[in-house]
């Protein structure tokens, strides 16, 4: 001990408070590190934090948003809305000469910003009809006569300015917030009386949820049957040979899926292998070719073959930590081979069951690539639908009310089998 | 009907120049370009289109100005990647080739510049000035086309027997033709198709359409073969079922039928019936900055020319907008073969066309893409 911490400690007073080198309570001087170490672990986990949040979480919440927003109506139309929130619908006639004169100059307005169009393909996912009238409307309103009177010239455009029907749906969407969305979302519409589903013809999104579910359940079924012998063979074999194995599950893995995809539509078509062979053997005549792509077959072959490594990875972790004594304990005891895997080591896998399951389940769930490439019209997900809201029809905010709709459907699944399995049971390995 | 008009002109004057065009050998006096970026992001279709544009537009323009250019493969989203950009405020894209119903939709919306015919187009050599030149072709004031293509379809040599399909209503005769068929899986055109076959006359398909029990009519027509139809999304999807079998018949770019049966020497027939027209061309987004604007007006007035149009037919069979062109239409770069029989243009090919109507399409898209896509899900 060096003079200097002498006379410190020294110089402590004498009060039973124990005391660091520096003479600052201990207790503080602890809590004081603690801290810097908290602080420390935040700085360092800091930048991803702020990765997932501004690359990850806001853009997700603003495209969650997005299915409920509303504002172009109102801030297309800002005087028009003000105006009509005074019409009421039920008394059967259109709105007057001066909402058609605040909707000229709101339309006016928004044909020199070109923003119309936008509003009318907005409108039109409530009523089909609103697209071109806006487009007509906006190619003649040039040409309106200034001094109106509006209403006789907006109608000589376009009959359905002077219907009811047409305006009670630019009221009832003039908030900034609106439902519509997921109304839509589930197959359902307001009239004006009362919310119902729409025309059986027009529903699909309920079916292509329904699908969606069922079809993932089958893939992870499948998974499970393909992937737990696989994954027993890894585990019961020798340590070289498994890790030869290992990498015969790893290489699809590793190979682009879009690869993977493409070889399955080679084996699968009519005229592709696996019929061209059955046909060989005499199995199947030429007429009578097996249709196994573009339906709901080609993507449940496909994606099980793609999702495969999910679930032999955590049953092959789990299984391999399961002390052969077990079974051996279980046969001295007089079982039989059966009894001994069914009563004693089965359970044991359970965990790793759990694990490929969610991680299966939950990825086909959301998958889009394969079931656009292989599935046809009866093989595709609820994802394929959003994707074309997303890229194709522009509809971002319906979009964004399947994704929540989507989300939201795993979440509560997560929940149930939180509750029926157990999520302190999942063993990753 | 006028549309088609010029289609054919042009395509005449193609046949009487036949192949004395001489290619090459132009010059490369361009203007200055002042206060211009250096690089350009050009966003395209990929694969054998886009590299014609590069061997006809970007190469030739690097060689002269050293402006470097940058490539996207992302035609088949551009309007729903330019309106995420615009509302982001961060436009990426200098130039986009776009078909022309997506041009008219970005022009409405505002995310095209409106161009000017006289002052950002090159004029013919003749003099003739870019709007007259390109004629109705140049759909709205945002769209400088560069060539029409056209819908149509392919059928199996082999699988036809001695009485191969001439005419579009075939695609529903399941007893003559059994077998699978490939349509695109959008409305477009597949009504028309259908409403003609329906028995309807051609300049009638639009007003039958316009109403709801002519769609339900040529939905009905498309029930007929629902289950016989394999939908694609991307052009070389047909190609490659022709070639594997698995269909006997498909609609798809001429393009890539042409490339199909020429230069991979598959046994694909063409049949030209009802050919459905169209246009690809460029728009530039709004939103650039000024050095970027002037770059990108800079280039378009090059790459839009008489002879850089006549330029890319050398390497794909699409038949170049402008009417100017047409007489200069040469060989096949690679193979030496004769362009002009194969565009969608020539008079062999065009005796009975579709011309659709973007405006029409524009107004009820949305409607019909709804109607058809519940369709395709029942």
């Amino acid at each position: 001990m060096n003079s200097a911490v002498t006379d410190t400690m020294e110089s402590m007073p004498d009060d039973g408070v124990m005391r660091a080198a520096d003479g600052t309570p201990l207790k503080k001087s602890l809590a004081r590190a603690l801290r810097r170490e908290k602080l420390r672990s935040f700085v360092l986990i800091a930048p991803l934090l702020l990765f997932i949040l501004i690359s990850f979480l806001a853009p997700i919440a603003d495209m969650l948003f997005r299915s409920v927003q509303n504002d172009i109506v109102s801030d297309t139309l800002p005087e028009t809305v003000q105006v009509l929130a005074d019409w009421d619908p039920t008394s059967g006639d259109a709105p007057d000469e001066a909402v058609f004169a605040a909707l000229y100059r709101d339309f006016y307005q928004a044909r020199e910003q070109r923003i119309h169009t936008r509003l009318g393909s907005r409108l039109n996912y409530e009523s089909p009809g609103f697209s071109g009238m806006f487009r007509r409307t906006g190619r003649e309103i040039r040409r309106y006569d200034e001094a109106g009177p509006y209403k006789s010239q907006f109608i000589e455009t376009d009959e359905d300015w002077g219907s009811v029907e047409t305006w009670r749906i630019i009221q009832k969407f003039s908030p900034r917030y609106t439902p519509g969305y997921y109304l839509t979302a589930i197959d359902a519409e307001s009239t004006s009386d009362s919310l119902q589903l729409k025309p059986e013809d027009e529903r699909i999104y309920l079916k292509l949820f329904v699908r969606t579910m069922w079809m993932s359940i089958a893939i992870t079924v499948s998974c499970l049957l393909l992937g737990y012998p696989i994954a027993y063979l890894l585990a019961h074999v020798k340590r070289s040979t498994a890790n030869v194995l290992l990498i015969l599950v790893l290489l699809p893995f590793w190979t682009s899926l879009l690869v993977r995809t493409s070889a399955w539509k080679v084996l699968l078509q009519q005229q592709g292998v696996i019929n061209d062979i059955l046909v060989w053997a005499n199995l199947i005549d030429d007429a009578g070719r097996l249709v196994m792509i573009n339906n709901q077959t080609g993507t449940i072959i496909a994606m099980t073959h793609i999702l495969l490594p999910f679930m032999i990875l955590p049953l092959y972790s789990v299984m391999q930590t399961i002390s052969p004594s077990y079974v051996r304990a279980a046969k001295s005891l007089g079982a039989t081979d059966l009894t001994a895997f069914w009563k004693v080591y089965f359970p044991n896998t359970i965990p790793g069951i759990g694990a490929g399951a969610i991680l299966v389940f939950i990825l086909a769930i959301g998958y889009y690539i394969t079931p656009e490439l292989v599935g046809g019209t009866q093989g595709v997900f609820i994802s394929n639908r959003i994707a074309f809201h997303i890229s194709t029809s522009l509809n971002w905010g319906l979009a964004a009310a399947l994704g929540a709709m989507l989300l939201l459907l795993v979440l509560a699944l997560f929940y149930c089998y939180d509750r029926i399995v157990g999520i302190d049971n999942v063993k990753l390995g | 009907m006028k549309l088609k008009a010029i289609l054919l002109a042009t395509a005449a004057t193609a046949m009487f120049a036949g192949g004395t065009a001489v290619a090459g050998n132009h010059s490369l006096a361009l203007e200055p370009c002042e206060n211009c970026a250096d690089e350009l992001t050009v966003v395209s279709w990929g694969g054998a289109y886009q590299q014609s544009q590069i061997n006809a537009y970007s190469a030739p323009y690097t060689e002269a100005t050293g402006v470097t250019f940058t490539w996207d493969e992302s035609s088949a989203e551009a309007v729903a990647k330019l309106r995420a950009m615009n509302e982001a405020g961060n436009v990426t894209w200098d130039l986009v080739d776009v078909v022309a119903s997506d041009a008219l939709r970005l022009c409405d919306e505002g995310l095209a510049l409106e161009l000017d015919g006289d002052t950002d187009l090159a004029a013919a050599p003749d003099g003739t000035s870019a709007d007259e030149d390109f004629g109705a072709l140049r759909v709205n004031d945002c769209f400088v086309p560069q060539i029409v293509y056209s819908t149509t379809f392919g059928y199996r040599t082999d699988m036809v027997g001695d009485n191969p399909p001439d005419e579009i209503c075939d695609i529903f005769d399941l007893e003559a033709y059994p077998g699978k068929r490939a349509l695109q899986k959008r409305p477009i055109d597949n009504l028309e198709w259908a409403t003609y076959c329906n028995g309807t006359a051609k300049e009638d398909i639009y007003d039958v359409l316009s109403t709801d029990e002519g769609v339900d009519a040529a939905l009905a027509k498309l029930d007929t073969i629902k289950d016989e139809v394999v939908w694609w999304t991307a052009g070389a999807e047909t190609p490659q079922l022709l070639a594997d079998g698995e269909v006997v018949m498909g609609s798809t770019y001429n393009g890539r039928l042409f490339s199909a049966i020429v230069e991979q020497d598959q046994p694909i027939g063409m049949m030209w019936d009802m050919q459905s027209f169209d246009l690809d061309g460029w728009i530039v987004p709004t939103g650039l900055s000024e050095e970027k604007a002037n770059r990108v007006k800079h280039f378009l007035k090059f790459a839009t020319d008489t002879q850089r149009l006549a330029d890319q037919a050398k390497y794909i069979s699409y038949g170049p907008a402008r009417a100017s062109s047409a007489p200069l239409v040469g060989k096949h770069e690679e193979l030496g073969i004769e362009m002009a029989p194969h565009m969608p243009t020539d008079p062999a090919n065009s005796a009975n066309v579709h011309n659709y109507d973007y405006t029409w399409w524009a107004d009820n898209r949305d409607d019909l893409d709804a109607k058809f896509q519940a369709w395709l899900a029942q």
